[in-house]
């Protein structure tokens, strides 16, 4: 049997194959080739796109080229949010390669965060496992942390490094068993369909008579239409990682095992394709 | 931890116990009658029953309690009958005990009471010191008493041989009734409370027990001879008293406390090894002057007590020198009653709703705990409750067995007369139970209004007895039962409301609610009255499901399907893996020509240390040290590790290929976290990188980081595998080492210096694998662990370590120091030596300073977990007072003082206790000295598997039903034995061969799948004058070792005759020998030619070793590693011995 340790090897090293492809009306020298790259799920998407630009750069004025950001069939897409979750959420049932589109110009001030460095990524990411860190243990653990400790987090995510990465984070997922689970579980619930970026809330693994929570008690305190109901078609996809657990695993167990590496169990809410 | 019991009394009599795993409260279906108390030790539990007799229920287990009894049968020569049983007037007896003086014909045997049984008929013992005797069994002398002989010689006038019968206890798991017999006939009055414990004042006899009780009338009694082999006891001994005791509570230890009437306590001085009985009597005040005790109970190093207004008491300054304490603590929280349990933890009866509290938060450092927390569990009647109390209502009305018909009639005398009419009205009652019941499953609609009938009317026990909803501070008392206390008790001050009234009352409820018909529905809290911890062995470590199942048993199932069984076979689970591996096939699998994101890069973690210096004068110097890891050219980790440092001024380097690392072994001693990295050449040269960190927890991220990274260079990932080889560590470690395919084929097998070892989690003393993945472990104090299939634990934590099988694990072993005197002619014994001396406080060489103060647990991870005591159990024997006298240091020591004796020491052993995690998991209940299991190959799977082992008594055991899915077994079949034994080794056709206590050798004739413990043992005489040690079984041949060191091989093995024809001598100066399964021969020897005169042994391994050939021809001194492995074991119990001192290991293959 496998053991739950493969789980977070899975999550880690899960790749989306992606094709760029630079967006028409961009100016260039000669004809941009597409871009074809294995893109890690739980990475961000300008924290591994330096070969995408360097490739199109190639092919480009230098006064011609701003800020570069991405969009999915319209839809431009949030650096900030990880690469597994912008594909479960747009493309999930789209044929693959994801094809992806580049910018160089008119950068959607409205919808997109600027990101000037890697810093912007670094700062965002750690602001994130702070914050889970706040909800799982009353931050005790990140601030028994040392500044290097820190580092090697992020630096774990930068270069891809495993072990280096949960050397450090299994740190931040334990927890006093007697008391079964975290404080709160960090996770957060994106839906296609609305204006809302995410639903957010204090959930806790385990309730107050000690019954063990499950993603279904989850959806059913905090966003009850994503259940469909025995009589009825299911009309939602509840998917995590490209998958879609059972509404029964404990939440506990999956915010120990399915967090993306900033400590967030970011769970997609989408609509079930008509065909 | 192994499972034990929590006992409990219910207000109904009804006797309970909880599992420390389970959830659940299991009524105790034997128990015919009600009870009143009940007190647990771990081996059994006595109760007064509500008739005020006494009750033990032993608990079974897999080794039966057995007595041999003796007698010897004396004869002497004459010319005219030869031998014959005509004595001389001035002999002993013709049948007599050892020494002659006590006449013991057979027929003047009896069983001990009708608990016991006979295993079989009179025998012959025809082992004599380890030597087989003639068939007839006869020993020579030339008169009586002297000194016998198995020959019989020309001057030999008289003979006596043994004869055996073994006697076993048979009512386990069963209320036996104790007879209330003193020395002189029955008991004046009958038993109102009772208190059992002290087994730790003496590990002699075996399993002793002191049992205090008190009588109706306050008279406290002893209870002589309660041990292992008599688990009842001899009789009753009255103890004289300052008043008149209402209860009284004995702990582990030498701790006595009662409570008087009056409501002060009293605690017993001079409890010692030699008088366990105590000596006299202290008095103690109350804790609150208003309110007088009515409860006490006590522990290790804890008194608790409880006041009249249910107040709950702490006592301070308890120790074995002042049993007395210091002064009082109150507590949060109002009970009846509080019971200590072992390592002092507590529960209580709760005033408010008579549940079941315990006590959370005890810890050595904080013996008064935190807070109480309510032991919230169903009980299994609550869910069958009308079936069983059909069931047991049917037992007491109608369906008597013998013993209990007398109990039950007893009960009607002794009690006061009311309880004559009140008891036709209950059977009367009963039988209507009976009848409803019968109809109340078959139909629940009906069960379920019955039971509402039963909530709304008012509880028949609340208004019989008002004590039940007293509140704190409630003054009165049911009538019923100070009228029947007083009956009883002729002295009775008005308002004295004792602790006996109370029990009275209980009894009397218990009698009463009989009357109803299950009184109270499911979801109402259960009334508990008395509550026992004495063989509850939970700590502050302890993992108890007791407290959240509160709501409802689908939910505790829940939660234990989390817990216990991590859900590995959860629907969720299984989905989880299958969806992730789909999705690696969708979105991987057709794009794994694609570019990676990320490149792979160098990376680099820097650290620290302080290095033990190459070049001499070595000593620690600060270095900085650092990993980088890189991808290696085939794709998996792989890494270089260095190691900066300044030598004049100048900044040099040393590096290590992480691939390169054999192993890397932790060695903490108290002063620094120290580890060191082994690689073949290193360990050719015997001198490994030796490393220390700042702090524990630094050494351990880099322990773990390295360990991973070495196994990643390796590609080992994940469990061992089945072939792993196994070993331990001199400290406890516990290493495997995967063997590569290489080492299966000859002739160019890995030599050992390049094997790779890894740590797994986990503390053992021993270990034992038969390569198809079945391991086990002994523990230093004899536990028995399993291995799970799980990796990691202990410092490898994360990604190092398996989620799933890896478990608590704890070890305890003792540290000894010795305290040496010289005599002087003016002052005698003085702890005043000659500068010559060795130190007055010392270890077991005299060369080291060893005082109770500066001497730490062996590492850090141990903890003490007792205080200093007298060992009394050392070899040589000892006087009253532990000493141990010789004529000068150092020398041999003896247990009496004589005239040349001019020294004496003694020895001192403090427990301490390790806890940490591993991928094992106890095999309870029997603690085991030395195990063994068949050695296989992997195409001969025989199922069951057999294993053997030999309990720390010295039983022989053989488990049954091992195979690769339930490698833990499921029960102990006991192999009887005339003696205890030491040694044992199955080899490749199931032959079993062992060694006893005395040094002989045994062969067990007949072991087959179908009879897996044989049919008898066959004594195998020991080599001429020689009392022989260990003994390793291959697939054919048979070694063994004496005492002396010398190796033995059994000649004339031959499948017809299995036990072989003698032994021949080939080595001497061997201290372990080790056969595998290809009867590959493995020893450790002492002072092997160039090597260094180290205590620690050197590897040798026989060479020559050929089908034909089975003794080989010479050995090879492999030293420490340098060893080349011919074959490769495939038993491969592997043992390293590591010394601090010298960091040098060497590798034995047993």
């Amino acid at each position: 049997m496998a053991d739950d340790k493969d789980v977070l090897r899975d999550v880690w090293f899960g790749r989306i194959p992606t094709c760029f492809t630079l967006y028409q009306d961009e100016i260039t020298e000669r004809e941009a080739e597409p871009f074809y790259l294995l893109l890690p799920r739980v990475s961000f998407l300008t924290l591994v796109t330096d070969k995408v630009k360097k490739h199109f750069l190639k092919v480009m004025k230098a006064e011609d080229v701003e800020e570069m950001w991405f969009d999915f069939e319209g839809t431009p897409l949030k650096w900030h949010y990880p690469i597994g979750l912008l594909f479960d959420l747009h493309a999930s049932n789209t044929a693959l390669p994801w094809s992806i589109t580049v910018h160089f110009k008119n950068f959607p001030e409205r919808d997109l965060l600027h990101c000037p460095s890697n810093s912007v990524i670094e700062a965002h990411f750690m602001s994130s496992i702070k914050e889970a860190d706040a909800l799982k243990h009353k931050s005790q653990v990140i601030n028994d942390m040392q500044k290097k400790d820190h580092k090697q987090l992020w630096m774990g995510l930068q270069n891809d490094k495993f072990d280096q990465f949960w050397a450090m984070n299994r740190k931040l997922m334990e927890y006093p068993t007697e008391e079964g689970g975290f404080r709160y579980i960090p996770f957060r619930i994106y839906l296609t369909m609305s204006d809302r970026p995410f639903i957010q809330k204090l959930f806790r693994p385990i309730s107050s008579d000690g019954y063990t929570h499950t993603l279904g008690d989850l959806l059913k305190e905090v966003y009850p239409v994503a259940i469909s109901r025995d009589d009825e078609s299911k009309r939602y996809q509840v998917v995590i990682h490209g998958i879609e657990p059972l509404l029964e695993t404990p939440l506990q167990w999956l915010s120990e095992h399915l967090s993306h590496p900033d400590n967030f169990l970011h769970i997609s809410v989408i609509p079930v394709p008509s065909d | 931890m192994p499972v034990s019991l929590l006992w409990a009394v219910d207000v109904y009599g009804r006797v309970y116990s909880l599992s420390t795993r389970g959830q659940q409260w299991e009524q105790c279906r034997d128990a015919v009658l009600e009870f009143k108390r009940v007190t647990a030790v771990q081996q059994c539990c006595w109760g007064i029953a509500c008739d005020h007799h006494i009750y033990l229920n032993v608990h079974s287990s897999d080794v039966p309690i057995r007595y041999q009894e003796e007698t010897f049968e004396n004869q002497r020569w004459n010319p005219m009958d030869n031998f014959s049983d005509r004595l001389l007037p001035s002999d002993r007896w013709q049948w007599s005990n050892i020494t002659g003086l006590e006449h013991q014909p057979l027929d003047s045997f009896f069983l001990p009471s009708t608990n016991w049984e006979w295993e079989g008929d009179w025998y012959i013992d025809e082992n004599f010191g380890g030597e087989p005797t003639e068939k007839e069994g006869w020993t020579y002398a030339i008169d009586f008493p002297a000194t016998y002989t198995k020959d019989k010689k020309w001057n030999s006038c008289v003979r006596r041989r043994r004869w055996i019968r073994y006697r076993r206890y048979k009512a386990t798991d069963n209320w036996a009734t104790i007879p209330s017999e003193g020395r002189s006939g029955p008991l004046p009055d009958p038993f109102n409370d009772i208190s059992c414990g002290g087994w730790e004042i003496s590990e002699e006899p075996r399993g002793r027990l002191s049992l205090w009780a008190v009588s109706l009338q306050g008279k406290v009694w002893f209870r002589e001879g309660i041990h292992h082999h008599s688990p009842e006891g001899d009789g009753w001994e009255e103890v004289s008293l300052p008043g008149e005791v209402v209860q009284i509570s004995c702990g582990p230890g030498d701790l006595v406390w009662a409570v008087l009437w009056e409501g002060q306590l009293i605690v017993r001085e001079g409890i010692t090894r030699d008088c366990p009985r105590g000596s006299s009597w202290v008095v103690v005040d109350s804790p609150n002057p208003e309110a007088g005790a009515i409860h006490v109970a006590v522990g290790d190093n804890v008194v608790w007590a409880v006041t009249k207004d249910n107040k709950v008491w702490y006592r301070r300054g308890i120790n074995s020198y002042n049993p007395r304490g210091s002064g009082w603590i109150g507590m949060i929280g109002e009970m009846v009653m509080i019971n200590v349990g072992l390592n002092d933890q507590v529960w209580g009866i709760s005033c408010e709703d008579r549940a079941v509290y315990f006590r959370q938060g005890v810890t050595s450092n904080e013996l008064s705990g935190k807070a109480w927390k309510a032991v919230n569990v169903p009980r299994d009647g609550d869910i069958r409750s009308h079936s069983s109390a059909s069931s047991s209502s049917l037992h007491s009305a109608g369906c008597f067995f013998s013993g209990e018909v007398r109990a039950q009639s007893v009960m009607s005398e002794d009690s006061d007369t009311k309880n004559g009419p009140q008891r036709a009205v209950l059977e009367v009652k009963r039988e209507g139970a009976t009848t409803a019941v019968t109809a109340g499953p078959s139909i629940p609609e009906e069960e379920a209004s019955l039971r509402e009938a039963d909530a709304k009317s008012p509880p028949l026990a609340l208004v019989l007895s008002p004590s039940l909803s007293g509140g704190p501070g409630d003054p009165q008392w049911s009538n019923v039962d100070l009228e029947e206390t007083q009956t009883h008790l002729a002295v009775g001050p008005a308002g004295v409301r004792g602790d006996a009234a109370d029990t009275c009352s209980l009894s009397s409820v218990a009698t009463y609610t009989l009357c109803q018909e299950e009184p109270y529905g499911a979801d109402e809290h259960p009334l508990w009255a008395w509550v026992s911890g004495g063989g509850c062995g939970v700590d502050c470590h302890s993992q108890l499901n007791w407290f959240n199942s509160a709501t409802a048993l689908s939910s505790s199932v829940q939660s234990m399907s989390l817990s216990i069984s991590p859900a590995q076979t959860a629907a969720w689970r299984k989905q989880i893996f299958e969806q992730l591996s789909e999705r690696s096939k969708r979105e991987m699998d057709n794009f794994k020509h694609y570019e990676q994101a990320i490149e792979q890069s160098v990376w680099v973690k820097k650290g620290a240390m302080q290095w033990w210096r190459d070049w001499k004068p070595h000593k620690w110097v600060d270095v900085r040290f650092a990993l980088e890891q890189f991808s290696g050219p085939e794709g998996n980790q792989d890494g270089i590790l260095f190691l900066y440092y300044n030598f004049n001024e100048e900044k040099k380097y040393l590096h290590a290929f992480i691939n390169e690392v054999t192993i890397l072994v932790p060695v903490l001693n108290d002063s620094k976290h120290t580890f060191a990295v082994y690689t073949a050449e290193r360990t050719k040269q015997r001198w490994p990188i030796r490393l220390a960190a700042a702090t524990e927890l630094e050494m351990h991220d880099w322990l773990a980081l390295l360990s991973v990274s070495c196994c990643d260079s390796r590609g080992i990932q994940g469990p061992p595998s089945k072939q792993a080889l196994w070993s331990v560590t001199c400290k406890g470690d516990v290493f495997v080492c995967e063997p590569s395919p290489s080492l299966e084929a000859c002739p160019y097998p890995t030599p050992c210096d390049q094997m790779f070892w890894h740590q797994v989690g986990g503390h053992l003393r021993l270990v034992e694998c038969n390569s198809l993945g079945v391991v086990w472990g002994v523990g230093y104090d004899h536990t028995v662990w399993v291995y799970t299939g799980g990796y990691g634990g202990g410092f490898l934590q994360g990604l190092a370590s398996s989620t799933d099988n890896i478990y608590t694990q704890t070890d305890v072993k003792c540290v000894y120091i010795y305290e040496n005197q010289r005599w002087n002619p003016v002052t005698g014994y003085t702890n005043r030596g000659l500068p010559t001396d060795r130190y007055m406080w010392s270890d077991a060489t005299g060369l080291q300073e060893c005082t109770k103060a500066n001497t730490k647990p062996p590492s850090p991870h141990w903890t003490w977990v007792a205080d200093w005591a007298i060992d009394y159990g050392i070899s040589g024997g000892t006087d009253r007072e532990g000493w141990q006298y010789a004529a000068d240091f150092p020398t041999s020591y003896h247990g009496h003082k004589t005239l040349k004796d001019f020294v004496r020491r003694r020895r001192w052993a403090r427990k301490c206790k390790l806890t940490t995690t591993g991928p094992w998991q106890e095999v309870p209940p029997i603690p085991l000295s030395d195990v063994t299991i068949i050695p296989c190959g992997a195409q001969s799977i025989v199922e069951p598997i057999p294993l053997w082992a030999i309990s720390n008594k010295g039983d022989v055991l053989c488990r049954l039903g091992v195979t690769l899915l339930t490698p833990a077994g499921t029960s102990w079949l006991h192999v009887g034995t005339d003696q205890p034994f030491k040694s044992i080794s199955i080899g490749g056709a199931n032959q079993v061969w062992a060694i006893a206590r005395d040094g002989s050798a045994f062969y067990r004739g007949s072991v087959t799948a179908q009879s897996p413990s044989g049919d008898c043992w066959y004594h195998i005489p020991s080599p001429v004058r020689q009392k022989l040690q260990q003994v390793s079984v291959g697939r054919t041949s048979v070694y063994t070792v004496d005492q002396h060191g010398n190796l033995w091989f059994r000649q004339g093995l031959t499948p017809s005759c299995p036990q072989g024809s003698s032994w021949e001598h080939i080595s001497n100066n061997v201290r372990k020998v080790s056969v595998g399964p290809l009867d590959q021969v493995w020893i450790i020897a002492d002072k092997v030619q160039g090597s260094h005169s180290l205590s620690c042994g050197t590897v040798c391994h026989r060479l020559g070793v050929q089908p034909m050939e089975p003794k080989g021809q010479s050995w090879d001194y492999g030293i420490g590693l340098a060893g080349h492995v011919q074959h490769f074991p495939h038993r491969a119990l592997v043992i390293f011995k590591l010394c601090d001192s010298v960091f040098e290991h060497c590798i034995i293959v047993i």
